[in-house]
C-alpha cells in the first residue's frame, strides 16, 4: 500500500534523507528508530506532504501511484494520516470544528455525503470514549494549552474519527504517562484490526509491548541502515545505536 | 472644495441654528471657523501622515442645505432590509442622505429617548446646550466641520437607572445619481446605571462617490454600560471618516467593536476618557483590507482616574493592494494610579503589495500602573496551514479557517446570536469562503 523508494529530500542545500526504501502492506505495522536528527520526522512529512522540503530523487507510492505530485490534503483524501510529534496550538478553532471539518472534507473528496449532526455526535462519543477522553475537550481550543499527553492523546481522537487506511504516529508515546500509553495503544489496536496499517516512529521499546510491530527499522542519517524484528528494539533500547554505526562503517 | 464647504454652512446657517440658544450657535461657528483656518488635514499632518484625504475630497460633491427636507429620494424597507440584523428585535433609526427617514424608523419617548438629532434641536434645546460639541472642541478640523453642519444622527438619552429594552439599530444610507457627501452626529447620554446596545452601520446605494463624515460623542454617568457594534462594510466607492468620543464617569463601562470590512477610504478615530473611577473600557476591532482599500484607525485612551481598566484588542488582516494604519495611543495621567491598559494589535500581511503602518504610543505619567501593549505584523502560520490540510481540509478552507480564528476574539462579547452570524456571514464573504464554519 506504501512504498517508498531511494527517497532523496532535502531542505536548502542540506540534504536529510539519502535514499530511504520502505514498503508497508496492509494491515502491518512498522517501527522506525532512529537517533535524533536522523531524518525521521522529515521522513513523515515528506511522505505528508510539506512542500517545505524538495524530493530531489527517489518515489513515494500509494497502491502503486506516485503521491509526490499530491497536496497535503489530497494525501489525507487517500487514507493516510500523520500524527504530529509536535502537534501545533491553533487558538480559535475548536477541537470538534476542526474535526468535522476534517472528516467531512475527506467525506466529500470522496463522493460521501456530509456525516448528520447526530451522527458526527455519536462518532465523536464513541472516540472520545475509546480514548477515556472528557467531552469537555471537545469544545476547547486545538490544542491550545494542552498538556503535552493531551496533545498526543488528541492527535489519536483525531484518527480514529478519521479511520485512516495508513498513519504514521511521530512519537506519539513521547510524554505519555503509563496509562495514557496504553489507551492510545487501545486506539491505535481498534483500528489496526479493521486492515489499517502504522508506521510508528517511537524512541521506546514499551509502546511496542503494546503495539506489536512487524518490522523495526533503523533510520541513521537519512538511511534506513537495519531491520529486524521487535527484539531490535530491545537491542536498541540496551545498546544505543553506536554499534550500529560501527555496523554501517 | 473648502470654499464650497463654508459657504454650505454660512449660507444655511440660520436653518441649523433655528431652534438653538446663542452659545450653541457660537460653537457651531467656532468650529466653523476652526475649519476654515487650518482646512482639510494633509499628509503632513503627524496624524494623518499615512492616510491621504485627496482621493476622498477630489469628487464634486453636491453640498445642499443639511438640513432641507428630503425631495425626490426614496427608499423602501426592501432597499434596505438586506443591511439590517432583521432577527434582531430593535429600535430602528434609519437616514437617507443625513435625513431622518421616519416611514423606516421605529422610535420612542416611552421611559427613554431613542430618536433623532434633527427633532431633538427644536424638543430638547436644554440638553443639546449641556451636551452637544463639548467633547469636540480639541478636536481636528473633520470634526469641526462635522459640529458645525451637524444636523441628523441618533439622540439617545436615557434617565438614570433606566436599561433600555432592546438595541438600537442606526443605518445611513446615501444614495443619489451624484457625488454626495453627508454629515452624521449622534449624541449618547447615559445616567446613573443606565445601559444601551448600539449596532451602527453606513451603505452606500449608489454607484457614484460617497463621504460620510461622522461625529459621535457619548457621556456615560455612573455606572453606566454602552455598547457599540461599529459595522463598516460599506462599497468600493465609499469613505468614511468618524471620530467618536466616550467620556465615561465612575465604574462605567463601555465596549466598542469596530469590524472594517468594506469601503474605499476608512479613517476611525475611536477616544476614550476614563475620568472616574473604576470606568471600564474595552475596545475591539477588526479589520479586512482588500483591493485599493485604506483602514486608518487612530485610537486614544485617556487614563484621567484612578482604578480605570482599558483593554484595546484590534486585528487586521490585508490582502493585496490594501493598507492598514494603527495608532493607538494610551495616556496615563499622574493621578491615574492602578491603571490596567492592555493593547493589542495583531496583523496578518496576506500579500506583498498590502502594507501595514502600527504604532502603539504610550505616554505614561503615574507611577503605579499595569500597562502592556503589543503588536505584530505576521503571515499565515505555515504550521498552522500545513497541519489543517494534512487532515483534509483544502487550502482555501484551511487559510480561511486560521483567518476567521485569528479574527475571532474582535467578536467576542456581542452577544446576539444573529448579529454574530451576520458579522460571521459577512466576514466569511470576505475572505472569498462559502463556509459554514462555526469555531
Ligand atoms: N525546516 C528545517 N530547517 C532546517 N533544518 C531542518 C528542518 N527540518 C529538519 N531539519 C534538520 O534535519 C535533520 C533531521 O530532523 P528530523 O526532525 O527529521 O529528525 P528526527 O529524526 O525526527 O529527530 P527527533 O528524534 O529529535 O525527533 C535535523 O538535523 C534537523 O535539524
Ligand atoms: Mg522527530
Amino acid at each position: 500500500m506504501l512504498e517508498i523508494r531511494e527517497l532523496h529530500a532535502s531542505i536548502g542545500d542540506k540534504e536529510i534523507l539519502r535514499g530511504v526504501n520502505l514498503t508497508v502492506k496492509p494491515g502491518e505495522v512498522h517501527a522506525i528508530m532512529g537517533p535524533n536528527g536522523s531524518g525521521k520526522s522529515t521522513l513523515s512529512s515528506v511522505i505528508a506532504g510539506r512542500e517545505e522540503y524538495q524530493v530531489t530523487s527517489g518515489d513515494v507510492l500509494w497502491d502503486g501511484k506516485s503521491i509526490l505530485e499530491l497536496a497535503p490534503e489530497e494525501r489525507a483524501h487517500l487514507g493516510l494520516f500523520l500524527g504530529f510529534q509536535y502537534p501545533v496550538e491553533i487558538p480559535g478553532v475548536s477541537v470538534s470544528n476542526f474535526v468535522k471539518t476534517a472528516l467531512n472534507a475527506v467525506r466529500a473528496a470522496r463522493g460521501e455525503e456530509a456525516l448528520d449532526a447526530s451522527s458526527m455526535l455519536k462518532k465523536m462519543r464513541e472516540a472520545l470514549q475509546l480514548l477515556e477522553m472528557d467531552k469537555g475537550f471537545l469544545s476547547r481550543s486545538l490544542n491550545e494549552g494542552f498538556s503535552g499527553g493531551e496533545k498526543k492523546r488528541n492527535e489519536i481522537f483525531q484518527m480514529a474519527m478519521l479511520e485512516p487506511r495508513l498513519a504514521i504516529l511521530d512519537e506519539t508515546d513521547s510524554g505519555l504517562d503509563i496509562d495514557a500509553l496504553r489507551i492510545v495503544a487501545q486506539g491505535v489496536n481498534g483500528l489496526r484490526s479493521a486492515k489499517a496499517s502504522f508506521v510508528v516512529i517511537t524512541h521506546y521499546q514499551r509502546l511496542l509491548d503494546y503495539i506489536i510491530p512487524d518490522v523495526v527499522h533503523v533510520l541513521l542519517n537519512g538511511r534506513i541502515v537495519k531491520a529486524g524484528d521487535k527484539s531490535l528494539a530491545y537491542a536498541l533500547e540496551e545498546r544505543g545505536y553506536d554499534w550500529i554505526k560501527k555496523e554501517v562503517e | 472644495m473648502n470654499d464650497r464647504i463654508s459657504a454650505q454652512y454660512w449660507l444655511h446657517e440660520k436653518e441649523l441654528t433655528a431652534y438653538s440658544s446663542d452659545a450653541v450657535r457660537d460653537r457651531r461657528r467656532r468650529a466653523m471657523e476652526l475649519f476654515e483656518s487650518k482646512g482639510f488635514p494633509t499628509q503632513k499632518d503627524e496624524d494623518w501622515k499615512y492616510s491621504s484625504l485627496k482621493p476622498v475630497l477630489s469628487p464634486h460633491y453636491a453640498l445642499n442645505s443639511p438640513c432641507a427636507a428630503l425631495e425626490d429620494e426614496h427608499l423602501e424597507y426592501a432597499d434596505i432590509k438586506r443591511f439590517l440584523v432583521n432577527e434582531l428585535d430593535a429600535y430602528r433609526v434609519v437616514f437617507l442622505n443625513g435625513r431622518y427617514t421616519s416611514w423606516l424608523s421605529d422610535t420612542t419617548h416611552q421611559g427613554f429617548d431613542v430618536c433623532t438629532l434633527s427633532s431633538a434641536w427644536k424638543k430638547y434645546p436644554e440638553t443639546i446646550e449641556r451636551y452637544f460639541a463639548q467633547l469636540t472642541e480639541d478636536l481636528g478640523p473633520l470634526a469641526q466641520l462635522n459640529t458645525a453642519l451637524a444636523w441628523d444622527g441618533i439622540y439617545v438619552v436615557v434617565p438614570d437607572n433606566v436599561v433600555v429594552d432592546r438595541p438600537i439599530q442606526l443605518l445611513s444610507i446615501t444614495s443619489g445619481t451624484e457625488p454626495r457627501a453627508i454629515q452624521v452626529r449622534n449624541l449618547v447620554v447615559l445616567g446613573v446605571n443606565s445601559q444601551v446596545e448600539i449596532i451602527e452601520r453606513h451603505q452606500s446605494l449608489s454607484d457614484q462617490p460617497t463621504w460620510t463624515n461622522s461625529v459621535d460623542e457619548a457621556f456615560l454617568a455612573e455606572g453606566a454600560q454602552l455598547r457599540w457594534v461599529k459595522l463598516q462594510h460599506d462599497g468600493p466607492l465609499a469613505s468614511m471618516t468618524q471620530h467618536t468620543r466616550i467620556h465615561q464617569d465612575r465604574s462605567s463601562r463601555s465596549q466598542v467593536h469596530t469590524i472594517s470590512t468594506g469601503g474605499r477610504f476608512i479613517r476611525n478615530n475611536l477616544d476614550i476618557i476614563l475620568n472616574g473611577p473604576g470606568a471600564e473600557a474595552r475596545m475591539l476591532g477588526l479589520t479586512l483590507g482588500k483591493g485599493k482599500q485604506l483602514v486608518d484607525h487612530h485610537t486614544l485612551v485617556d487614563h484621567r482616574a484612578p482604578h480605570c481598566s482599558s483593554h484595546e484588542n484590534y486585528k487586521g488582516i490585508y490582502d493585496e493592494g490594501s493598507k492598514g494604519v494603527f495608532n493607538g495611543r494610551i495616556y496615563v495621567h499622574r493621578e491615574a494610579q492602578k491603571t490596567d491598559a492592555y493593547q493589542q494589535n495583531a496583523n496578518l500581511v496576506l500579500h506583498q503589495t498590502a502594507e501595514v503602518n502600527a504604532k502603539p504610543q504610550l505616554e505614561i505619567f503615574a507611577d503605579d500602573v499595569r500597562c502592556s501593549h503589543g503588536c505584530t505584523v505576521g503571515q499565515l502560520d505555515e504550521d498552522a496551514l500545513f497541519y489543517l490540510r494534512a487532515r483534509g481540509i483544502r487550502e482555501p478552507e484551511a487559510r480561511a479557517m486560521l483567518m476567521l480564528a485569528f479574527a475571532e476574539d474582535a467578536l467576542a462579547g456581542i452577544d446576539h446570536p444573529s448579529l454574530n452570524a451576520k458579522l460571521h456571514k459577512l466576514i466569511a464573504g470576505k475572505l472569498g469562503v462559502d463556509l459554514t464554519l462555526d469555531l
